[in-house]
């Protein structure tokens, strides 16, 4: 809302420095994001009068215009239509500093030669003066313009452009504001008395308004003004307009919106004769009808859409937008002018439905009072009368199904401490909102409030608290901390899980990334070998914006591998990254699972290349699981990893990560070597290892403390065992039988070996084992006899042999 | 037989003098000390002497071993420092040369920011909530005083789930971390403080400083006896700690559907210090956060007595916080991956 000071001091007296009122206001809820001053740049553009047009003798299209600047006179070419002896203009003397229309620029006027006649000086037209985009004619000033005066003390204004929040359509104008400042600077308000002439006959006479849809539209006042003369608004009002950021098109058009602008009402304007049947009806629109708009495109109303209807059909979309069929144009002569109410949903609905707002419907789905219609229309009505001619109808058709009877709000001065946390005393709550405009009457220990009638946002007491805080500022509030009443804390273990896992991952070099929760196909896709789209069920979003955000995630595999391939383009060497998020399940009706998980990619070099040497190799099978093992291991978790069948992963190098034993264990993921066919979809060209792990599965497995276990006090004796087996035969198999004897307190497996030394089919399996005894240092025989046991056993169940 | 040894004692000095190396050492060690030394000779002859001859032979003789074993120690120490001297300067190497490499991993600036702020609310004894970033129209708006066709859902432009209404509404990707707070109301008894980070989701055009996918970062306090001044005195320490003590804060009402009163908290600009320029918009303020009492009728519908308990909420968005403390122009580097941002963090 673009507030100009000049027209802001019609209703209350402005005592403050622009700024400083911009800091009031902006501290008080309304936000001033902008002062704009008009006129700083006027040097040397003066009020002028044009005594005498006359014709360029070299050119049809140029006048030679005589200005008077009061004492002087100069003479210019001039090239605008609207030249006319006795108006008062803006004349820029050289060296003035204007705005070249044809460029933007700013630049000096100098004195020129135009088609053989000098020139000294400018009239200048809206846009050279930076006041608007007009540069159709010349800016025509007010005729009390004082002549010889400097521009800037005629038209200069500040403007504060005020963003007014959604709860306060009352102060989408002029008198809002100024209610505002009167309250924050302790100043009254001046508002006249509206006075006018009826003449006319009874409006009843005229008009006939009928309301057939109350709950859409609580009240529709109307005033008929015949005989009027349509033309162009006088300069003052233009000024006004333009100050305010409108336009301006004609005297009728411009005091609805210049009604608006100052009182926060919408008005509309019907030309009268073209209100078939004297009669307006307020309706629902008929489902699927059409209608063309004032902006002269074709709309098409659902059956939820309000409408003014005259005796033959549709005029306007109540509350949006008047109709093409009645607007005002050059030959109207009457004027039937509305000031209503329309419910603020209703109004939102259409205007969203349709596409289409205005700065009525922004109003009105603000929810602005039923009260402020009857204040807005006489103002108005009034205005037309003195400025357009014509005669006012007696009397104005008030339809009000709605009204409410003011409900007040009580209010216990001791609420304010309450919620506030600083006391106000009983009088300076009372001053505040009487300041506000509030009536507060005493009742018992309370207060009884009753909000002023453009209000439509008091509902409970603590609106009104509101009101006292903000007008003596949030600043007069203490600042406090909480009373030291802690609510029990009990971190979740998934968020503590979560910082653990993290710093484990960032620890091993994993860099982590927050990736976008919405995906689309073409990206999921390529997780397919054969780029098949997922078929398990997912969550689409009604209106994508991007076919890229179009389903909620499934997996967090196709940002990571994204991710690596995006980063492929500007780094080589080994890349390791991880995220921890959420993913999107349907769940029917219900909303859908939102478990989160752990996901990490390990791709390329395994060790940064240098002058020492690269290290060898890249990522493979053993360096993800050595990853998660030594991670899960950093919670506490063992698992075990087990055939798996992800269609994403390379075949064979994948497994299934396991907690638990047989019939209560519990699959918290994957992790393997990515197929060599989705590295290709994704065009990464070296190896791609990845893990998924459910955090929330997770959670309840790691161990925040560990009980201690005593450091062994007797030595160990240690045997190397070195055996050959088939090759089919695993490592798990191996260990799962030597762990199992009493004493073996480690298994590390240090050589795996198949080729020339061992038969074909065949494969070594080198063992160190650990003995230890927690009671005594062993003897060899001990020893011996466990270590022949484990062989005998491996011999039995896995053919093992002891290699020669 | 003194004699002798004293012609010992010249020739055994002086061809230790001219060892050096240390298995030199050893053979003179064997050949003046050893078992078939002429000293050792000497040293057993003695029984064969007579008394007299024993006591001043057997003296010097001892001497003798004395005096050579010292000798030959302090040689071999010698030997070992001169060794240890030029085996270490041989030894030096190009310190400039870079070690070797070990990968180093980094968190999230976003997460860094998230874990960084609820320490700081936790140090006041707010917990963190979480909920579903899929919610109910309910919790996203209708509990949160913005029913249908309300003008704050126009500012909250949202993206609706494909499927078909619930007992809660329709279904949409939360507009906002006040949706958790909602909820939290519901499910949890006074007092409460909790502190909540949200992914949430805006149908929005994307730009440096707009993204339709970001954080919000809330906050709910209820209990008996909180007012705006608790609000106010949080705020303004959690502020302090996470742009320290020297940034200006300004607490101004606003208007929030689900607060009354309510108010946005804002610090003086990080770049022009409150003189204006482009990034606060040539006010000198930048906003961070929205606030406020908990309006009553959001509470009564979390099921809590407004007239037993007051409480307050705030809501922020989460990387304007690491924007500004790192200078950081464009919104969109967080979800980019890009490893030459992320490793800066």
């Amino acid at each position: 809302m673009k507030v100009p000071l000049n027209w802001l001091k019609d209703y209350v007296d402005v005592t403050l420095p622009p700024a400083e009122l911009a800091q009031r206001l902006t501290m008080a809820g309304f936000e001033v994001s902008e002062i704009i001053t008009t006129g700083e740049g006027w040097a040397n553009v003066f009020v002028g009068r044009i005594t005498a047009v006359n014709p360029h003798p070299n050119a049809d299209r140029l006048r030679l215009a005589t200005v008077d600047l009061g004492g002087e006179q100069e003479t210019v070419v001039c090239g605008a239509p609207n030249l006319t002896a006795g108006d008062k203009i803006a004349f820029a003397r050289v060296g003035a500093r204007l705005i070249n229309p044809h460029n933007g620029r700013v630049e000096e006027l100098k004195e020129a030669k135009i088609r053989g006649v000098a020139s000294r000086g400018m009239v200048c037209s809206e846009k050279e003066l930076g006041i608007s985009e007009s540069h159709e004619g010349i800016l025509v000033l007010a005729p009390e313009a004082a002549v010889g005066a400097p521009l800037s003390e005629h038209l200069g204004d500040t403007v504060l452009d005020v963003d007014v929040t959604a709860n306060r359509p009352d102060c989408l104008s002029v008198v809002g504001i100024a209610h505002e400042v009167a309250a924050l600077t302790g100043q009254a308000m001046h508002i006249p008395e509206i006075e006018y002439a009826e003449t006319g006959d009874a409006i009843e006479k005229s008009i006939d308004i009928a309301i057939e849809d109350p709950d859409l539209c609580p009240r529709y006042c109307a005033s008929l003004i015949t005989g009027i003369k349509i033309a162009d608004s006088p300069p003052w009002l233009q000024e006004r307009l333009i100050a305010a950021g409108q336009r301006p098109i004609n005297n009728i058009v411009d005091i609805t919106n210049y009604v608006m602008l100052e009182y926060g009402q919408p008005l509309h304007s019907f030309d009268y004769q073209q209100v078939l049947g004297r009669k307006i009806i307020v309706r629902r629109a008929a489902q699927g009808e059409r209608f063309y708009t004032l902006d002269e495109v074709e709309r098409t109303l659902t059956g939820e859409m309000l409408t003014i209807a005259d005796g033959k059909g549709t005029v306007a979309i109540a509350g949006v937008m008047g109709g093409l069929n009645s607007e005002v144009t050059g030959a109207t002569t009457a004027i039937l002018l509305e000031a209503a109410s329309f419910k603020a949903t209703s109004i939102h609905y259409t205007s969203h439905t349709l596409g289409l707002t205005s700065e009525a419907s922004m109003r009105f789905e603000r929810g602005i009072s039923t009260e402020m219609t009857l204040p807005a229309l006489r103002h108005a009505t009034r205005l037309i009368a003195a400025l357009g001619g014509g005669q006012v109808a007696k009397g104005i058709v008030d339809v009000y199904p709605g009204k409410k009877k003011p409900v007040p709000v009580r209010l216990a001065p001791a609420a304010c401490k309450r919620v506030l946390g600083i006391g106000f005393s009983r009088d300076k709550i009372v001053r505040t909102l009487t300041a506000l405009g509030f009536a507060c009457r005493d009742e018992a220990k309370n207060l009884s409030v009753t909000a002023p009638y453009w209000r439509s946002d008091i509902k409970q007491d603590v609106d009104l608290i509101e009101e006292v805080a903000r007008i003596n500022g949030y600043d007069k509030i203490p600042a406090t901390l909480l009373a030291d009443t802690i609510p029990p804390q009990d971190p979740s273990p998934e968020i503590t899980l979560k910082r653990r896992v993290r710093r484990a991952l960032a620890g091993y070099g994993f860099q982590e990334i927050v990736s976008y929760t919405l995906t689309g196909l073409e990206l999921l896709s390529q997780l397919d070998p054969d780029a098949q789209p997922p078929q398990s069920p997912m969550l689409r979003v009604v209106k994508p914006m991007t076919a890229d955000q179009e389903y909620l995630r499934p997996n967090l595999r196709a940002g990571l591998l994204a991710a690596l391939a995006a980063n492929r383009r500007h780094e080589d060497g080994g890349i390791r990254l991880f995220e921890i998020g959420k993913i999107y399940v349907p769940q029917g009706d219900a909303l859908p699972a939102e478990p989160e998980l752990l996901a990490g990619i390990l791709s390329g070099a395994r060790t940064e290349s240098s002058w020492l040497g690269d290290g060898g190799g890249s990522y493979d099978f053993y360096d993800v699981k050595g990853s998660v093992a030594g991670m899960l291991a950093s919670l506490g978790i063992s698992a075990r990893y087990e055939k798996s069948d992800d269609p994403g992963l390379h075949p064979a190098r994948q497994a299934a990560i396991v907690v638990g034993e047989d019939g209560a264990s519990l699959k918290l993921g994957v992790l393997g070597e990515l197929h060599p066919r989705v590295a290709a979809n994704f065009e990464i060209e070296d190896s791609v290892c990845i893990f998924e792990i459910d955090i929330t599965a997770l959670a309840p497995l790691a161990v925040a403390h560990r009980m201690y276990r005593a450091v062994p006090r007797f030595p160990a004796t240690i045997r190397d065992l070195a055996l050959v087996v088939d090759s089919a035969v695993t490592h798990q198999q191996v260990v799962d039988i030597i762990a199992g004897f009493p004493l073996v307190s480690q298994v590390r497996l240090f050589d795996v070996y198949s080729g020339q030394q061992v038969a074909a089919g065949q494969k070594s399996l080198a063992y160190r084992l650990v003995y230890q005894s927690p009671s005594h240092t062993l003897t060899d025989e001990e020893v011996n006899k466990v270590q022949e046991k484990i062989l005998k056993r491996l011999g039995t169940e896995l053919g093992a042999t002891l290699r020669g | 037989m003194l004699d002798k040894l004293e012609e010992i004692k010249k020739e055994a000095l002086e061809k230790l003098a001219d060892i050096n190396v240390s298995k030199g050492l050893y053979y003179w060690r064997v050949h003046y000390l050893g078992k078939s030394s002429t000293l050792t000779g000497i040293l057993r002859s003695l029984a064969t002497l007579s008394i007299e001859d024993r006591k001043t032979i057997g003296a010097a003789a001892n001497r003798l071993k004395v005096l050579l074993e010292s000798q030959v120690a302090a040689k071999e120490n010698a030997l070992r420092e001169a060794h240890l001297k030029t085996a270490t300067q041989e030894a030096s190497i190009d310190i400039s040369l870079p070690g070797r490499p070990c990968p180093v991993g980094h968190l999230h600036p976003v997460t860094q920011a998230i874990e960084e702020i609820t320490d700081i609310f936790a140090s006041m004894g707010f917990q963190v909530a979480e909920g579903p970033d899929v919610e109910w129209d309910y919790y996203n708006f209708e509990a949160l005083n913005i029913p249908a066709e309300h003008p704050a859902r126009d500012s909250m432009s949202s993206f609706w789930i494909d499927a078909p209404p619930g007992e809660k509404g329709k279904k949409l990707l939360r507009t906002h971390g006040t949706a958790v707070s909602a909820r939290v109301a519901e499910r949890m008894e006074p007092p409460i403080r909790t502190v909540t980070p949200a992914r949430v989701y805006r149908y929005e055009a994307t730009d440096a400083t707009h993204l339709n996918i970001y954080y919000n970062m809330d906050g709910l306090a209820v209990d008996r006896g909180i007012t705006m001044a608790d609000l106010k005195g949080t705020l303004y320490e959690f502020v302090r700690r996470y742009f320290g003590p020297r940034r200006k804060v300004r607490f101004r009402a606003d208007y929030f559907p689900f607060v009354e009163p309510g108010g946005e908290i804002a610090i003086d600009c990080i770049v022009c210090r409150g003189a204006g320029c482009s990034l606060c918009g040539n006010s000198g303020w930048i906003e961070i956060l929205g606030c406020g009492m908990t309006h009553p009728d959001v509470l009564r519908r979390g099921g809590i007595d407004p007239a037993e308990y007051t409480s307050f909420a705030f809501g922020m968005g989460l990387e304007r916080l690491p924007m500004l403390r790192y200078g950081i122009d464009d919104m969109r580097l967080f979800y980019g991956s890009d490893l030459r941002f992320l490793r800066q963090f």
